[in-house]
């Protein structure tokens, strides 16, 4: 076990330096025209540019250039063209609100997935079952934007039930800090919810026609410890890891257009700010430290489905 | 027998509703089970020995299967038994083990766990003391080293070993009945001899009954007691295992034991196969079963024959075949040896 | 059971078996209804509401009812549906342009963009899976790695990261240029971002196929790698394609609408489903249809699509609950 440990860690930082390398490329190997052109605004004037050019270090061969860029992140001194604000200090305001929109969304979906899951594999062909594979269709063909929009409009803004989108923290008062979640949590789940429970009824029948099933039955068990100790337990690993990895997406960038909609002032809503202004300092950090977190998520989710599943520890 | 038998099997039918109709797999089977003996149920796939050894135990139901007939162990109804009743006799009374061990058990529990569940599912004992009793049971099956392994997963063992792992499982609350559903066809043949031997020594140990369900003739010479021969889900043929194999009644086992490869005989060109399929069971040919195969047929066949005693021998050994015990006696030996004729050859 | 086994192979099978499904059948109707309507966006844009996509006056009046109204009222709001051939929906935006045209255009893209980049996913997909599957060694090493790096990057931010870049000036690799408002911009994001999604299966299915039987026998009697790969194992690879495009067009939809919502899918004055929406859900307040309205005319395509995907799949490979045991 812990040889597979120290392989995937190895691998881990292997993909992690090719993340920061792709990323710095994209943006300086993609967009054409002069950066500095485009800093220095209308009618740049020689001078200018030049020094436009040796402040950024445009002038200087790309090695040096990624060099420079990986040193400013690391050493947090990143600062967006635009607004000279210091990107990681941003991001690190921004980062609690993203994570508890993620975490609570990720948690929300899973418990509804898992009750709505059981639900339809033990009636699956009866009316509940379709109705409720229906709604999971409809909300996987759903942008998030979209929906959360609606629904900030139509119970945030009109109905007044819910507020009309922002965050409150946690430190300030935690019935708002819910109050105000709630409706993004469930505008993000709506996606998931659909996906996971459809996963886990078609891993759930899978299992209840295994021979090892038929076994524990055959064992005298009782319905109910076939259900947890072997239908259960063995559909669920592959999708607590699959939950890992979407939480790890969601946080890592998913959440971004439900924040926009409802107004959290998280990562994602910086991000999305920065693009609308081309302001490459953010947009670029935001999207290594996204790709950065779901590698690391992954590792550890492999290493957690290692422990669950002992067949995969030998390759 | 004077003592009441164990198991009492009657007119059982299971029926399964599919979109193809309704397919009949067990078609009213009878059949006694004394305590301690080792019965063989043979037939084809798709006769119905596995449906009636799984139903046995409840572990075919389903919404689309239908039930009739009763099966009485120990003064208790198994089929439409409550799920609570049928909980207390599986694994503690009855115990089965299926064919294929690769996919019988769990992949993610320790091969300990998994029969110490059983263990405590019907005892109440420590989890150390069941433990204990796991280990003991796996040293019985011959596992080496069993202390250790005991906490190894299924995926660690081979073939062989993890059927020794089922058996000792089945074995573990001591059942009166081991149900053995082609307990070594997915084994390879060197393996399968210390399996069949093993449940043998188990049984004359413990004293178990065992019903064992299988195609292979070989399997059946090996261990059997008594025989109960299949066709489309009926028995159309039982005895025990001399009656059987010596002075067969039914031209299906005829067939059986024709198409055997025999050390005794010059090898033939061809091992002589049953002309034909096997019936449909959704769709039944009124009377006998086997009429469309038998070169034997004639008018009265259109009638379904009971299984019954028909012949000279023991009043235990049944048939379903409307034939003459004298015809039954002339038609059975095909160039000396026990077969089935090719239709062609037959006599009209 | 019974006499003769009938002898459909799997294609035939999967089509006997989702014609039986109504409900997907339903659904893939819906979507090319949808397909329909936007492909006929310029005989209505002619025909009936005289109006070009991107063209926009907010300066003019329309005769509603006999009332004359102003398209875009003295403090911005736009026209609601008039329900007739002109503004049809009503005003699009600030600018007065007609909100039924440009969802039918704007469908036009999405749906363009959409199949577009499913197709360029799927081909590449196949070539890097069939490639790193059959190869295996160094080859599979790298297009793997590449792959794995490819899909680390979550989905919308990869898009919004390659949206920017392109947005900054196009696309000028000596020997592609692409202009930075050119349709290609996104279809060739969405494509990137979605090849693993398809490569990885693939080259996990590929590595099964080469072991079968009929790769080795094709191996003795001597067939050179690129003729198997091209001759034995792409065409077993065609059902997981099928049941794949579908699902993927649905995913490039939904992306193009992220993109064009964040504002680095197609570009303005263009319009597509998501850069409705993205005016839309500005806009909520002075007119919430103006982003209901091209979200459920997408919703309706990718449902579609994703039914219909799901009877597909179901027809390769089904799970009838009625099972007989042995």
């Amino acid at each position: 076990m812990a040889r597979f440990i120290i392989r995937r860690l190895l691998a881990m930082v292997l993909v992690l330096f090719a993340i920061s390398v792709i990323t710095f490329l994209i943006f300086q190997v993609i967009p054409g025209g002069d950066p500095a052109v485009r800093l220095a605004g209308k009618q740049p004037m020689p001078d200018q540019l030049a020094r436009i050019r040796a402040q950024y270090g445009f002038d200087k061969p790309i090695l040096v250039q990624y060099a420079r860029t990986m040193k400013e992140i690391f050493t947090g001194n990143i600062t967006s063209y635009s607004t000279q604000i210091n990107v990681v200090d941003e991001i690190k305001q921004d980062f609690p609100r993203t994570l508890w929109l993620a975490l609570g969304a990720a948690l929300m979906w899973m418990g509804f997935a898992v009750a709505f899951g059981l639900y339809t594999a033990m009636r699956a062909g009866a009316i509940g079952d379709r109705v409720i594979t229906v709604i999971a269709l409809v909300g996987v063909s759903m942008p998030v934007f979209w929906i959360g929009a609606l629904m900030n409009y139509y119970l945030g803004f009109k109905a007044g039930i819910f507020p009309n989108g922002g965050y409150v923290i946690f430190g300030q008062s935690p019935t708002d800090w819910i109050y105000h979640l709630l409706m993004p949590w469930t505008a993000l789940s709506l996606l998931f919810i659909g996906i996971y429970s459809r996963l886990l009824r078609s891993n759930l029948l899978d299992t209840i026609n295994e021979d090892y099933v038929r076994t524990a039955r055959a064992k005298g068990l009782t319905e109910r410890q076939i259900l947890t100790r072997h239908v259960l337990r063995n559909s669920l690993i592959p999708i607590v890891t699959l939950w890992g990895l979407d939480f790890g997406a969601v946080l890592g960038g998913g959440a971004i257009l439900t924040e926009v909609v409802f107004d959290l002032q998280g990562v994602g809503q910086y991000a999305y700010e920065s693009v609308k202004q081309l302001d490459v300092p953010p947009v670029l950090t935001i999207t290594m430290f996204g790709a950065f977190f779901i590698v690391v998520l992954n590792t550890f989710v492999d290493i957690v489905y290692a422990f669950l599943d002992p067949r995969i520890r030998v390759s | 027998m004077s003592a009441d038998p164990l198991l009492q099997i009657r007119d059982l039918g299971v029926s399964f509703l599919t979109e193809e109709g309704t397919v009949r797999a067990v078609d009213g089977v009878s059949l006694d089970l004394a305590a301690g003996e080792i019965l063989a149920v043979v037939g084809e796939s798709g006769s119905g020995k596995s449906v009636s050894a799984m139903t046995l135990l409840g572990l075919t139901r389903s919404p689309n299967a239908r039930f009739e007939g009763t099966a009485t162990y120990k003064g208790t109804e198994l089929i439409g038994a409550g799920d609570h009743e049928l909980q207390g006799i599986r694994g503690e009374e009855i115990a089965m083990i299926f064919q294929d061990p690769m996919t019988s058990l769990n992949p993610v529990h320790k091969i300990g766990d998994q029969i110490a569940e059983q263990i405590q599912a019907h005892d109440k004992v420590s989890d150390a003391a069941a433990r204990e009793r796991s280990i003991e049971m796996l040293e019985r099956v011959g596992i080496p080293r069993a202390r250790e392994r005991v906490d190894s997963y299924p995926h660690e063992f081979s073939g062989g070993m993890r059927q020794r792992v089922m058996i000792a499982l089945a074995l573990s609350c001591d059942p009166n009945i081991l149900i053995a559903d082609e307990p070594t066809t997915a084994l390879d043949v060197t393996i399968q001899a210390q399996i069949l031997d093993r449940i043998r020594t188990l049984r004359d140990e413990t004293g178990a009954a065992v019903i064992l369900v299988t195609h292979d003739l070989g399997v059946v010479a090996e261990l059997a007691d008594r025989v109960a021969v299949m066709y489309a889900g009926r028995i159309v043929e039982q005895g025990t295992l001399d009656e059987i194999f010596y002075e067969p009644q039914h031209p299906y086992t005829w067939g059986l034991l024709g198409s055997i490869a025999r050390v005794d005989r010059d090898r033939p060109d061809r091992l002589p196969a049953i002309a034909g399929l096997p019936p449909s069971l959704a769709d039944r040919p009124e009377g006998c079963h086997f009429r469309p195969r038998c070169p034997h047929a004639f008018g009265k066949c259109d009638q379904t024959p009971d299984l019954e005693h028909r012949g000279g021998g023991a009043p235990g050994h049944l048939d379903r075949c409307w034939l003459e015990a004298e015809a039954k006696e002339r038609l059975r030996q095909v160039d000396g040896q026990i077969g089935l004729r090719a239709p062609e050859e037959s006599p009209a | 059971m019974g006499t003769e086994p009938n002898g459909l192979g799997p294609g035939r099978l999967a089509l006997r078996r989702l014609r039986r499904n109504r409900s997907a059948l339903a659904f893939g109707v819906l979507f090319m209804v949808i397909v329909a309507l936007c492909v006929a966006a310029p005989i209505w844009s002619h025909h009936f509401a005289h109006i070009g996509p991107t063209a926009g006056d907010n300066l003019s009046q329309v005769t509603v009812d006999g009332k004359k109204k102003d398209v875009v009222s003295p403090d911005g709001v736009p026209i609601g549906p008039t329900w007739q051939g002109r503004y049809f929906l009503g005003a699009a935006d600030g600018n007065g342009k007609d909100l039924a045209v440009r969802l039918l255009y704007g469908g036009r893209n999405s749906l363009l963009i959409g199949v577009g980049a499913a197709l360029i996913t799927t081909v590449v997909a196949l070539i890097l899976g069939i490639l790193a599957g059959f190869l295996r060694g160094a080859v599979d090493g790298v297009i793997s790695r590449m792959m794995d790096i490819v899909w680390a990057f979550p989905v919308i931010l990869l898009g919004i990261a390659l949206g920017t870049a392109f947005a900054l000036g196009g696309v000028n690799l000596g020997v592609l240029t692409i202009g930075q408002d050119s349709k290609w911009v996104p279809i060739l994001i969405i494509a990137i971002v979605y090849v693993p999604y398809m490569g990885r299966p693939i080259r996990g299915q590929v590595l099964g196929l080469r072991e079968r039987e009929f790769v080795e026998a094709a191996r003795a009697q001597g067939m050179r790698p690129l003729r198997l790969m091209f001759s034995e194992i792409l065409p077993n690879l065609s059902s997981t394609v099928i049941v794949f495009f579908p699902l993927m067009v649905a995913n490039a939809i939904l992306l193009e609408a992220a993109l064009g919502f964040v504002g680095v899918g197609v570009r303005p004055p263009e319009p597509s489903w998501g850069t409705l929406i993205g005016v839309g859900v500005e806009r909520i307040q002075t007119g919430p249809h103006l982003a209901i309205v091209p979200g459920v005319m997408l919703v309706l395509a990718v449902l579609g699509l994703n039914v219909f995907g799901d009877g597909v799949r179901d027809a390769f490979d089904p799970r009838s609950t009625i099972r007989e045991e042995r």
